[in-house]
């Protein structure tokens, strides 16, 4: 289980996350909705403690997160980043198997490269892009790999960071059930980011909405529709009038 | 301008100077740190190797053969002016091996290589390619700083040596060719005036460079700001403060070695 209590990050004079409070259960699937800017991915950054928190505590399973042996937290994650972020200097395969191929998880790079090409496909990519680099893929073509990454060790806890964005309405769906599917099969617990209103509603048992530097709402994905809730209401049926301003 | 102005004037730059050298050798302490702490790259200071110790080699190389010619042609007209002409050989020997390579060997390695090895990592930083490292249970430090530590540090001085050597070689071909030395004369004057030391001190000098070359090349990198302006400013500050530190790194070294 992760838990958030009252998490404040701020860059320079910018007030990013103000008191976030967030309980994210094992085996479910959360989604964090949000308007652009509001430290969405800031808060993910912070769980893995790759963006160090101003105030406030962010435990998993218990433990503080800046309190365990780094190595075993870390190997326990998955996580898809916005930009993808994949090694340029690898192949393909290389950055799906960058686990399998070295440290704890290390296995002959025969079968790195078959679970690699495996996982390639369960993102919808064919077993000739495993040898292609990452500039010459698509942007949406980047993305699913950054996934195929995530997953390829098949952590117990995965954040995407908006896995459908850029992708086409079909491709996003295979995402989506695939992002289903691990939660459902596999146990893992899922927190996901994203803007996709359809995403929201195939991917996610919980919803939690980050607004103004705090968790504005947080419920099960079926109330979301009659939460009475301005600031969700606004957020989901995209009006341009409501609480939420338009110019952030 | 007040005095009390012009003191701050001096005092900011100062101590800019001195928190930088305090950053750098942290950053190295931290670095060296992990030489004796596992998992070990040894495929990715393998891949260094080549990328800073072979690929460097064309530059440096002729960097040295023109040195050493100039030099053959200055000394012996320096030399001329009070008959010494006879000194060209060991001079040009000395001067190469003692200075001129490792100086410009190491400058030219900066040039290329701490420019670089910046903008490659500070690519990866602002790409969030750092962040997934450390989410892949991977250290940035152990993957990506010692590998180019370890290969800049021994490859320079390879480097500088088969420079010496193109150098002298220079110099033997200008001597010959325009200045009517005989071959075998020169060759043998070469060899009998030089010292193991005078070749020793300059690979020590070579290795120091090295290092310097890396890790300004990693630290800019890694401390990059975001964006493309970000890189570009790395970039350019580590080729400044590598060549700076290495020109101060070569009069400690030299005093060191050579004051009596
Ligand atoms: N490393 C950083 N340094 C300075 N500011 C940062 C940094 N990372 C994020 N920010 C700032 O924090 C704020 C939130 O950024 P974040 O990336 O979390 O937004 P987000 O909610 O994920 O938005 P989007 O939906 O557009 O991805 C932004 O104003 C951004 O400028
Ligand atoms: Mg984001």
């Amino acid at each position: 289980m992760i838990r958030l209590d009252d998490v404040h990050k701020s860059f320079g004079p910018n007030r990013v996350l103000r008191g976030a409070t967030l309980e994210v259960a094992r085996g479910t699937s959360t989604v964090i909705i949000g308007g652009s800017g509001t430290g969405k991915s800031v808060m993910l950054k912070c769980i893995l403690g790759l963006v160090t928190p101003d105030r406030g505590t962010i435990e998993v399973d218990g433990t503080d997160v800046t309190q365990a042996p780094r190595d075993a937290f870390l190997a326990r994650f998955g996580m898809l980043f916005q930009g993808g972020a994949l090694f340029d200097s690898l192949p393909v395969w290389q950055n799906v198997a960058f686990r399998l191929l070295r440290g704890s998880l290390k296995r002959p790079k025969a079968e790195a490269r078959e679970i690699a090409i495996e996982k390639l496909r369960r993102v919808g990519l064919k077993p000739e892009m495993a040898d292609l680099f990452p500039s010459e893929l698509s942007g949406g073509m980047q993305k699913r790999v950054g996934l195929a990454r995530a997953i390829a060790a098949e952590p117990e806890i995965i954040f995407f960071d908006e896995p459908t964005t850029g992708l086409d309405p079909i491709m996003a769906g295979v995402i989506n059930a695939l992002i289903r599917e691990i939660v459902t099969e596999m146990g893992a617990t899922a927190l996901t980011i994203t803007h996709d209103m359809s995403s929201v509603r195939a991917i996610a048992d919980n919803v939690a909405m980050l607004h103004d530097g705090t968790i504005k709402w947080t419920g099960p994905v079926a109330r979301m529709d009659h939460s009475g809730d301005p600031y969700l209401d606004q957020f989901i049926h995209g009006r341009a009038e409501g609480p939420i301003e338009a110019v952030r | 301008m007040s005095p009390i102005r012009a003191l701050a004037a001096i005092g900011r730059p100062v101590i800019a100077g001195l928190r930088l050298v305090g950053a750098l050798t942290i950053f190295a302490a931290q670095a060296v740190s992990h030489l004796v702490r596992p998992p070990f790259y040894p495929r990715e200071t393998l891949i260094q190797l080549v990328q800073i110790g072979w690929l460097s080699l064309p530059v440096v190389g002729l960097t040295a053969l023109f040195t050493g010619g100039a030099l053959a042609l200055q000394i012996y007209a320096g030399g001329s002016r009070f008959s010494a002409e006879a000194v060209v050989p060991s001079i040009v020997a000395i001067g190469m091996v003692r200075e001129l390579g490792p100086v410009l060997g190491g400058l030219m390695v900066a040039a290329r290589v701490a420019s670089s090895i910046a903008a490659e990592i500070g690519t990866m930083k602002v790409t969030e390619q750092i962040d997934a490292l450390v989410t892949l249970s991977t250290n940035p430090m152990k993957y990506l700083t010692l590998p180019r530590l370890i290969a800049a540090t021994l490859a320079v001085p390879v480097l500088v040596g088969v420079g010496d050597a193109i150098g002298i070689a220079g110099g033997w071909a200008v001597g010959v060719w325009r200045l009517d030395f005989n071959s075998a004369t020169y060759l043998k004057n070469t060899v009998d005036f030089l010292e193991t030391w005078d070749v020793v001190s300059g690979l020590w000098k070579g290795a120091a460079f090295g290092f310097i070359v890396a890790l300004a090349g990693c630290f800019y990198g890694m401390t990059s700001s975001r964006g493309a302006q970000g890189v570009g400013r790395a970039t350019k500050s580590a080729v400044v403060t590598a060549s700076v530190l290495i020109f101060a790194a070569n009069y400690i070294l030299t005093e060191t070695f050579f004051s009596a």
